[in-house]
């Protein structure tokens, strides 16, 4: 063998085992299952893709829990990991499914709603690829997931995203996020079906109130706030006094452009009955200028270049040296989505959601996040579901 | 599969011939060698769908 050749071969074999060794650590984030104990409420367990044929088989198809109460009432759908680098999302929907009672009306969640984007990572910015949550029998893994679906699973990507119905233009990467695709449609793009499931599930099934659950940056405006639009303003702002008098928490309320399409709480309202929020928690996570994206800046939202930037008056959120932890908001998001509902509930006698043993803020940030998952090797085979 | 996708397949096996075209030209320039050998991942991956 030529020297030429030695000097090739060497280099493929250099290359292969660099690929190799990384492309083992990404299969195995993509192919990880989460279990999922369906609680004491779990009345039915559904595919997305019963309420859209062309999603079935794909691998943006994903679980829907319901819970539905001895007595007729409204019915709330909650929607978590629509962009799944916003983790806070999965983890408040675990606890209601896992823990929540419906005493009247249904409680449907959908727990990884962007299933694809749960299995895709950011590696250049160097997302972690999983995060664990302490709890009393061990700790619980989650992927890291990242905002936009896998280019795997739909691709590829067209030079700029012609948004349906309305025709408006986006990036290319937005056909990929299942918070511009709404209300989709049955045969377009893979999160289009997506967020058509979405809307059919809504329309079949007489969803009074949706909710989907999102984080965002210290550094953007909209942080910490409840998206709604006009229809939905009244409950949304009640809803953000209540909370901020009851609980000690600030959450504003930002209305939704008219505009702005594609995302769920401007297309749900407008093309179904039902009444759509965006729940928004500060993430420093997202914001680019911090230190390295580690498990413990993601878990606890500390970082010394934020620290310094709220110094300067540059975030819109409080920040101090405690950071913006986990245990805050999903906290946020559980007292909030029962506020919505409670409020809903108020003004609809006829379709009020009661529902119960869901904690809030308070206890949260008492008791830890992991304190409300239960322990899938102790519980029942038939109740545990993997997503 | 839709045509955009399968003219997309065959964009990528043209440009994942042409760089093995290149690495195996290569006399003497490593560093282009490996450049070859390294832009060429993502088009295996795609053309062999490993997921």
């Amino acid at each position: 063998m030529s020297r030429e050749w030695i000097q090739k071969s060497l280099l493929i074999c250099i290359v292969m085992t660099i690929t190799i060794l990384s492309g083992v650590q990404f299969y195995r984030h993509r192919h990880f299952q989460l279990p999922i104990v369906a609680g004491p409420g779990v009345t039915k367990v559904t595919m997305l893709s019963d309420y859209c044929q062309s999603l079935k088989g794909t691998p943006a198809d994903t679980r829907v829990f319901f819970m539905e109460g001895a007595e007729e009432g409204g019915k709330t759908l909650i929607i978590a990991n629509t962009h799944s680098n916003e983790p806070a999302a999965i983890l408040a929907a675990l606890i209601f499914i896992e823990n929540a009672m419906v005493d009247r009306g249904s409680l449907i969640v959908i727990p990884q709603f962007n299933n694809s984007g749960s299995r895709n990572t950011k590696p250049g910015d160097g997302y972690v690829l999983f995060f664990d949550i302490p709890t009393e029998w061990g700790s619980k893994r989650f992927r890291m997931g990242n905002r936009n679906a896998a280019p795997l699973d739909q691709w590829p990507d067209p030079d700029v995203y012609v948004h349906y119905p309305d025709k408006k233009l986006f990036s290319f990467l937005d056909a990929r996020n299942t918070n511009r695709t709404w209300p989709g449609r049955e045969n377009g793009l893979l999160m289009e079906k997506v967020t058509f499931a979405a809307m059919e599930l809504m329309r079949t099934e007489g969803v009074d109130v949706a909710i989907d659950i999102h984080g965002a940056e210290t550094m953007f405006p909209v942080t910490n706030c409840i998206v709604a639009p006009k229809k939905a303003m009244r409950i949304a702002t009640i809803t953000s006094m209540i909370v901020n008098a009851r609980e000690g928490f600030e959450n504003h309320v930002e209305p939704s452009p008219k505009s702005f399409r594609g995302l769920s709480h401007r297309e749900i309202g407008d093309f179904s009955e039902t009444m759509p929020f965006l729940l928004e928690a500060p993430l420093p996570f997202l914001d680019q200028p911090t230190g390295p994206k580690t498990e413990a800046l993601l878990l606890d939202g500390k970082d010394p270049f934020l620290l310094s930037l709220s110094k300067q008056k540059k975030l819109f959120v409080p920040y101090d040296s405690t950071g913006w932890s986990m245990e805050k908001r999903v906290g946020q998001h559980c007292s909030v989505i029962l506020e919505l509902m409670n409020q809903f509930s108020r003004r609809n006698r006829e379709r009020s959601i009661i529902v119960s043993q869901v904690p809030k803020y308070a206890e949260i940030i008492e008791r830890g996040v992991g304190f409300y998952y239960k322990d899938p090797d102790k519980a029942d085979r038939e109740r545990i579901y993997y997503n | 599969m839709p045509f955009i996708t399968i003219l997309y397949y065959g964009i990528s096996i043209f440009i994942a011939a042409m760089l093995i075209w290149n690495f195996v030209k290569e006399k003497h320039d490593t560093q282009k060698m490996a450049l070859c050998l390294i832009v060429l991942i993502p088009f295996l991956l795609r053309i062999f769908r490993i997921r």
